[in-house]
């Protein structure tokens, strides 16, 4: 099972005419987004949904509808997130599908939800869109944790509704996906209190769940949708934007999956087997942006910035889950770095356009995503590039980053550039809360003014490795052979070593909750999946539903 | 020949350098030798030779790896000399014979997962070479002839090109990184404080002639024993420097033996036409003004015991690590009998248990510079088989022995552990009482020293030391293998 789960090659696009589990309805601006798992409708075979429990394919479809609410439903400031099962809200992710699953599957499978639900807080946060949890039924484990990203949780109060993280009493592994920092810093439950809930394997209820700070409000089945729509009805007015947002749609990207290749209309991946990389190529913009804000809005899902950032968000996925084996992916770009300085332009001109602030929003979380993604990330950057202003943020997101130095012969097109904008400075910071010069340079902060200073200038590759914005310069009698060499090297350490280094490297400075999350997430969940506790023949996972017992090796490490 | 020393940077780099390697067209290394060589010059200038540099000295100099062009001999001013880069022939069908790699083609490339590795090794190799250098350079000013003056330059400027043989390496394969080691190469200094030459041995002074003659023979051949080693790589373009290299080293060590031969020579010689018979009779042969064989005998367990220390510790993962690889193989790896993985192999390691020298059967991977060590144990034992010939032929009772290999260690097994000369562990106090008799004491130093005054005329030898039988270049004794023209 567990070979087949990492044999089927998973897609990432969808659309609402493919949904399975879920059932978007809007009215003006408000929308009901509800979960129905067809029990059926399986990712991988050897389990079934049952209970609205979830896989990964449930959540492709949640982050596409979060997407669609953004792009194709400006409109909408309150979105009331339900079940469409009688007696449950969501059982969590499925477990049999975890014990089936490969250990790379489930922590690919974990750090995709969590960035669903991140992507959840992003859109009350950044989109006007706020989120309420009308919980009726049981709301177990993911279940709990799906209503934990929400805005507002609402738990009905029928003696049979409860909230619960029933993770570690009943199969050995840490509770939610992002272990238990919403719980403790998103909601602010009381440490001994949080202890008891995540052991007390049936949950909680009722007034003891808002006492308890778990939930914000119950209600009697009778006035439960009563309650739902009062508090939709407060939530939407705190919401500042104007009305009249017209959305656009996001059309299928057209893409080719050939054996070693993926091309997209801006992106080209090109996979070296034996090499164990993958090497994705940036396509710069053709032309211009238009002249007014107009016709950007006409040209929708093709406007340059948008189409490349769904393309490489696309891409980067399809890395993730089915290409495992590749370690290394490595950037490059070619284009005009002028035209890609004059998109940047163009967004930051027209900040007061939702669908401006919704493009340069998504391009933070394709950002974020390239961050979290556990595989060496290395840019190249060569004569004919464009890593300009937003696609300098790559770069900067990469472990290492080479530039080449001068010319080759006979190349007319001059030497690599890289050109910083002022989107470099602000537009999109990481998971910790600051801009990645700022995390780059934590030990200096005044190599963030000195390269800032630099903004709109051609800086050639002795201005970046002076500037410290990439790690070395080569010239042509060096470039191939560094450059081979590196990715040679890189290829032969350990997978989990890099993955753990990497990660480790890439998030200096401040804490916040995401990077709660993430750590959390490889560094306990990772761990806590790997035991024999979990998944050993006697563990919790592979025992659960058969009736016997776990049996656990009690020492603690 | 001009009569100046080339001012650095008018070398034409494509044309004056012996090479095979196609120098011309291979714009990479002959960019970064142009920028390495004012400061290699540089070095010859202020570490080489001290009070040479404008003496004539009829060298051997490698044009070409042809058997008519690698030993052309004519008089040479040493900072003119032609050093080369010049590599073993490449056999297109040459394997990696040893390790996980074996049985593929050998690599012409750097494999990146042993970057580091392969540029470790070219680093540690790379410094023994200029080290000596400056460990010999002023024993010029007390030769004992201008036939050993001249051998002492021949291994000096051919331990220079064996820099470059490094040099040429690290600046052909390892790129920025490659080219910041070839100029630490030239910045390390034999013996100083700050920044020390990277093996101890290469940091011992050589004060007198028969110290050179003993360090030619001993650690030379320790540099035998790694370039035959290295010269297994799977990484051709190392075996093939290394290759041409060991036709060069071989005559340095034909300088110790035959030092070392000539000066026992000459010692039982005077002995003989004095009537002594007892070689312990060191004050009568003193007064004769030659060395006296137990002397002799300490100064070998010196530099036998400080070149055991170059073979690193018995146990070693990274030499496994570097075997594993197909980086670094054994002696004669291609001769030996078995499987070349040594993954289940053992091989019988000398160690140390409750305070006992034993030998305990060890892994054969991680055991592989005991290994090493041992073969070149054997090496040494040939040449002193040969001294002890001459000792036999004059009638005196007396044999060169090599030193146990747990005697005055620092490095590995033995390095905490006092031990006799014949292998006993003994007490700080017995060590202390009998050091002297096993290693030079201060007055043989003085002794040795006082009998070091130059003898530069033709075709005459120092009183301690006796003629070869034959020169060098089918020339006389009596050649002048040095024009001296003093600065
Ligand atoms: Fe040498
Ligand atoms: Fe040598």
């Amino acid at each position: 099972m567990a070979e087949a789960a990492a044999a089927k090659r998973i897609d990432f696009q969808t659309d609402p005419s493919r949904y399975h589990h879920w059932k978007l309805v809007t009215d003006g601006d408000r929308a009901e987004l509800i979960m129905d798992v067809d029990e059926n409708a399986t990712l991988f075979s050897g389990y079934q949904l049952k209970l609205n429990s979830y896989d990964l394919g449930v959540d492709i479809e949640l982050a596409d509808v979060l997407q669609r609410l953004r792009f194709e439903h400006p409109e909408v400031r309150v979105v009331v997130m339900k079940s469409g099962k009688d007696k449950v809200f969501c059982a969590g992710a499925n477990i049999r599908m975890l014990a089936v699953s490969t250990h790379a599957h489930k922590v690919n499978f974990c750090k995709f939800t969590n960035e669903t639900r991140n992507s959840i807080e992003d859109s009350s946060e950044n989109s006007g869109q706020k989120f309420i949890c009308a919980v009726r039924g049981t709301a177990a484990g993911g279940g709990y944790e799906l209503a934990l990203a929400c805005d507002r949780i609402i738990l009905a109060d029928d003696g049979n509704s409860t909230v619960s993280l029933p993770e570690i009493p009943l199969l050995a592994v840490l509770p939610g996906t992002g272990g238990l920092t919403r719980v403790t810093d998103k909601r602010k439950v009381r440490r001994d209190l949080a202890d008891a809930f995540c052991t007390v394997e049936e949950g909680v209820k009722g007034a003891r769940a808002v006492k308890w700070r778990l939930v914000d409000r119950v209600a009697t089945n009778s006035k439960f949708d009563a309650e739902v729509a009062a508090l939709a009805t407060e939530l939407a007015a705190s919401i500042k934007k104007a009305p009249g947002a017209k959305g656009i749609a996001l059309t299928p990207i057209p893409r080719a999956i050939a054996a070693d290749t993926i091309t997209y209309s801006t992106v080209r991946v090109a996979i070296d087997r034996p090499g164990r990389r993958a090497t994705i190529t940036i396509l710069g913009p053709d032309a211009n942006p238009p002249d007014d804000i107009a016709t950007m809005h006409s040209q929708a899902a093709q406007f340059w910035s948008l189409r490349l950032a769904r393309e490489l968000d696309d891409a980067i996925l399809e890395l993730r889950l089915n290409e495992l084996e590749v370690g290394t992916l490595v950037f490059k770009s070619e284009g005009d770095p002028g035209r890609v300085l004059a998109h940047d332009a163009f967004l930051a001109n027209h900040a007061e356009d939702w669908l401006a602030t919704e493009i340069r929003n998504y391009w933070k979380r394709v950002l974020k995503r390239i961050d979290v993604t556990s595989r060496s990330l290395v840019a190249t950057i060569e004569p004919g590039s464009c890593f300009a202003g937003t696609l300098a943020e790559i770069v900067f997101a990469c472990d290492r980053s080479f530039m080449f130095q001068g010319s080759r012969k006979g190349d007319n097109r001059g030497p690599a550039t890289m050109l910083l904008s002022a989107q470099n400075f602000g537009a999109y910071p990481m998971s910790n809360g600051i801009t990645r010069l700022q995390t780059r340079f934590l030990g200096e902060p005044e190599s963030v003014g000195a390269a800032e200073k630099q903004t709109g200038k051609s800086l050639d590759a002795a201005a970046c490795e002076d500037l410290g914005l990439v790690t070395s310069a080569f010239d042509e009698i060096d470039w191939d052979d560094e450059v081979r060499i590196f990715l040679e090297e890189r290829a032969s350490f350990s997978a989990d070593g890099l993955t753990g280094l990497e990660a480790n490297l890439r998030f200096a400075g401040p804490e916040t909750m995401e990077t709660k999350i993430f750590g959390r997430l490889t560094a306990w969940q990772n761990w806590i999946f790997q035991r024999p506790n979990a998944v050993g023949a006697d563990g919790a996972l592979k025992r659960y539903g058969s009736g016997v017992k776990a049996e656990f090796d009690k020492k603690r490490v | 020949m001009t009569t100046s020393p080339t001012p650095a940077g008018a070398v034409d780099y494509t044309t004056k350098i012996p090479n095979n390697i196609n120098l011309a067209g291979d714009d990479r290394v002959l960019k970064a030798l142009e920028q390495w060589h004012p400061g290699y010059i540089d070095w010859w200038m202020t570490m080489g030779p001290d009070g040479f540099q404008t003496s004539d000295v009829y060298l051997r100099t490698a044009i070409s790896i042809d058997p008519k062009g690698w030993a052309k001999f004519d008089y040479v001013k040493m900072p003119e000399y032609r050093w080369g880069i010049l590599l073993a022939p490449q056999d297109e069908n040459r394997l990696v014979n040893f390790g996980a790699h074996k049985g593929e083609k050998a690599w012409q490339e750097v494999p990146g997962e042993y970057r580091a590795s392969l540029r470790r090794l070219v680093v540690i190799q790379g410094d023994t070479e200029p080290a000596s250098v400056e460990q010999q350079r002023f024993l010029g000013k007390t030769a004992p002839s201008l036939y050993d003056m001249r051998n002492l330059f021949q291994v000096n400027v051919e331990e220079g090109r064996h820099l470059w043989a490094m040099v040429y390496l690290l600046h052909k394969y390892f790129g920025k990184d490659g080219r910041e080691e070839a100029d630490g190469l030239l910045q390390r200094r034999s013996g100083d404080q700050d920044k020390p030459r990277m093996l101890g041995a290469f940091n011992e002074e050589t004060p007198d002639w028969l110290s050179f003659f003993m360090f030619t023979f001993f650690t030379d051949r320790d540099g035998k024993m790694q370039l035959e080693s290295l010269a297994q790589s799977g990484f051709d373009p190392m075996s093939r420097t290394c290759r041409f290299m060991l036709t060069e080293e071989a005559h340095h060590m034909f300088v110790g033996e035959t030092g070392v031969s000539r000066t026992i020579e000459r010692t039982c010689a005077a002995m003989k036409a004095a009537g002594i018979e007892d070689p312990y009779d060191i004050n009568r042969v003193r007064a004769l003004g030659v060395i006296d064989l137990p002397t002799i005998q300490k100064k070998a367990n010196l530099h036998y015991s400080l070149s055991l220390d170059l073979f690193g510790s018995e146990i070693s993962t990274n030499a496994a690590n570097f075997y594993n690889g197909g980086l670094k193989g054994r002696f004669m790896e291609t001769k030996i009998e078995d499987d070349h993985l040594l993954t289940s192999a053992t091989y019988p390691v000398l160690k140390l248990i409750d305070g006992q020298i034993k030998s305990v059967e060890e892994p054969a991977l991680t055991a592989i510079n005991m290994r090493l060590r041992d073969d070149y144990s054997k090496d040494c034992q040939g040449g002193v088989n040969r001294w002890n010939k001459v000792i036999e032929k004059a009638g005196i009772k007396f044999a060169i022995t090599l030193p146990s290999v747990a005697f005055h260690r620092h490095i590995g097994e033995f390095k905490d552990v006092k031990v006799s000369h014949d292998g006993k562990v003994l007490s700080e106090t017995e060590w202390i009482k009998n050091r002297d008799q096993w290693l030079p004491s201060k007055s043989d130093g003085d002794y040795i020293a006082s009998l070091m005054q130059p003898c530069w005329e033709r075709g005459k030898y120092a009183g301690w030391l006796s003629a070869p039988k034959v020169g060098i270049d089918n020339k006389g004794g009596d050649f002048e293998y040095v024009k001296i023209h003093r600065a």
